[in-house]
Formats: structure tokens, sequence, C-alpha cells
């Protein structure tokens, strides 16, 4: 088992993933330059939180011409997993291998906080060994969170259990119209989703700084699980 | 060949920037203003060598590829030498 951690200029929560998986799941990790035009043997490929590129142009827009890009694709084409966070859920939407956009946040402000998100489907690889239902507790730190796509294809990811996770309150109630609930004003509170065939993930809140009870005096370590149905599943 | 290529977003797509710009105006007593839309002008040159129709859909492919983003954004391009 082995999880690759690809990382662009400006990328700068790699150290926290590779954390999670080395300290706390015990898989080994390797990380993977922008430049590389082929991808090492690994099982799981991750595109961390940053500002890649500065966020020039338009966020994820430019890391998605990197070179490694090319070769992620084929791994996902090919069923391997790959997940997203922050950052990295903008680059898999402007590539292609996510549908939608992350516009900004309807606040118009950049959000650094904490926000609760449920679990809405177990049909992503990230949240196979998870329960449906339960709430997770984590930070987000975003300007561009604020998830849109158009009607047609919100239906299709609506009906076909790709919505991974919705924001919420602290009981799990979805409510879309309460800023301080649904925080970008994503639509239908969409915080993560995943393709047809569960094999690429991506959300905008940040799992991985909320693994551990130390860091946990608000959320807890209840961002551990989906990390750890990537191993198992 | 010189070209410039304008991208805005789509109608009905909620525009964040237009939206502060507004509020802002409005804020310094031009109240009347409305529905201020904020986009993105790009100019870019396409070396000699190869025909207008040539280069013109180079930049159509580029708008494609990385200038827009087709879920939210549309693009017009016009030449300017």
């Amino acid at each position: 088992m082995k999880v690759g951690v690809v990382v662009f200029p400006g990328t700068n929560c790699d150290q926290d993933i590779e954390h999670v998986y080395r300290e706390l799941l015990n898989v080994e990790t390797v990380k993977i330059w922008h430049r590389d035009t082929s991808l090492p043997k690994v099982d799981v490929v991750v595109l961390p939180g940053g500002f890649s590129y500065g966020d020039y142009l338009r966020t994820g827009a430019l890391a998605k011409l990197s070179p490694v890009m090319e070769a992620v694709r084929g791994f996902a084409d090919r069923g391997g997993k790959v997940l997203g966070i922050c950052n990295g859920f903008q680059i898999l939407c402007e590539a292609g291998l996510l549908p939608g956009v992350l516009l900004e946040n309807i606040g118009r402000r950049f959000l650094s906080r904490f926000v609760h998100m449920r679990i809405d489907s177990d049909r992503s690889f990230f949240t196979t060994g998870t329960t449906k239902g339960s709430v997770i507790t984590c930070p987000i730190a975003h300007f561009q969170g604020n998830f849109f796509a158009d009607p047609e294809t919100i239906s299709r990811l609506e009906g076909d259990g790709q919505v991974v996770f919705r924001y919420c309150d602290q009981s799990g109630r979805q409510l879309d119209g309460d800023i301080s609930v649904n925080v970008n004003g994503s639509l239908n509170s969409i915080a993560g989703i995943t393709n047809s065939r569960g094999n690429v993930v991506g959300l905008m809140p940040h799992p991985e700084r909320a693994v551990e009870l130390l860091s946990g005096f608000i959320g807890g370590n209840s961002g551990l699980n989906p990390f750890r149905s990537t191993i198992a599943a | 060949m010189r070209f410039r290529v304008l991208v805005r977003l789509k109608e009905g797509v909620l525009d964040v920037q237009g939206k502060a710009v507004e509020s802002g105006l409005q804020d310094k007593k031009y109240a009347a203003i409305r529905n201020v839309r904020v986009g993105r002008v790009i100019e870019l040159d396409i070396d000699g060598g190869v025909s207008k129709d040539a280069a013109r859909s180079q930049v159509e492919d580029v708008c494609k590829l990385l200038l827009a983003n087709p879920v939210i954004e549309q693009y017009e391009i016009m030449e300017v030498a």
C-alpha cells in the first residue's frame, strides 16, 4: 500500500496528508512533483490543498496543464483512486475529472473556520468504510468554495448518489439558505462529490486537519475515518 | 497577429466581484448603478507564418483549453492588429 501526494508550486497541505497516512495509518507515502510525466507505483493519488500557481487566472486552472495531470488522468481512467482536497478539488473540476466548478464564496470573504459536513453517500472510495449520515467536523480555508454546476449535472449528481459530503449543522441538518451552515453558498450545500465510478473524489473541507484528539477541542478526530477507508477499500 | 479575448461570466452565474464593485459604488452615492459584471481581458500575439484563420482557431483552442471555463464563462475573440 502506497499513497502518492502531488506537489504543485503553491501546494501547502502535502505535509498534513503525509502525516495522516504515515504517522496515523502507517502507510507509506511518496511525493510526486508536478513536472513528473508518470506516476510511481501507488494505490491512491492525493491532490492536496494550497494555492497552486498563485490561483492565477482561475483556481486550479493552470495546475490542470501540469505534466503530472496527464498521468493522473490516465491513472483515474484505469480506475485508480484520486482524492482532491480544497485546491485539489478545484484542480479536479478544472481538469474535468469531476463536474462543476468552485465559485467565490457567496459572502465575498475568505473563510477560515470549522464546519460540519454530513456523509451522504458511501459510493466513493473515500467513504465506503464510513457511516452514511454521520457528521465530520473539520476546518475549511478557502475563498472559492461555492460549488456550482448546471441543473442537469446537479440532478445527475443527486440522482446517482454522487454527492458525498454536504454542509450541515451540528446535528446533521442541511440548511441551504443559512450562511452560518452552508457557509460558502454551495448549491444543495454540496461540500464534496465523486465521479460515477466512485474512484475520484473532491471536497472543499480539510478532514486531514481533524484527525487527532489533540487538535480536536472543537473538531475531534472525526476526519480520520474517510482516510482509513481509502486504505481498506 | 494580435488578438484580444474577452472572458465573461455567463448570465445567471453569480458574480461576487461585480456585486462587491456595485455595492462599493452605491456607497459612494452612485445609487443608480446596477448589474455590474466583472470580466477579464487577455491579449496575445500569434507569430507570423500562419494564416489568419489558423491563428484564430488557435485562439479558439486555448480559450477552450484554459482561458475560459465553459461551465461558467463565455468568451469573445477580437482581432486587434
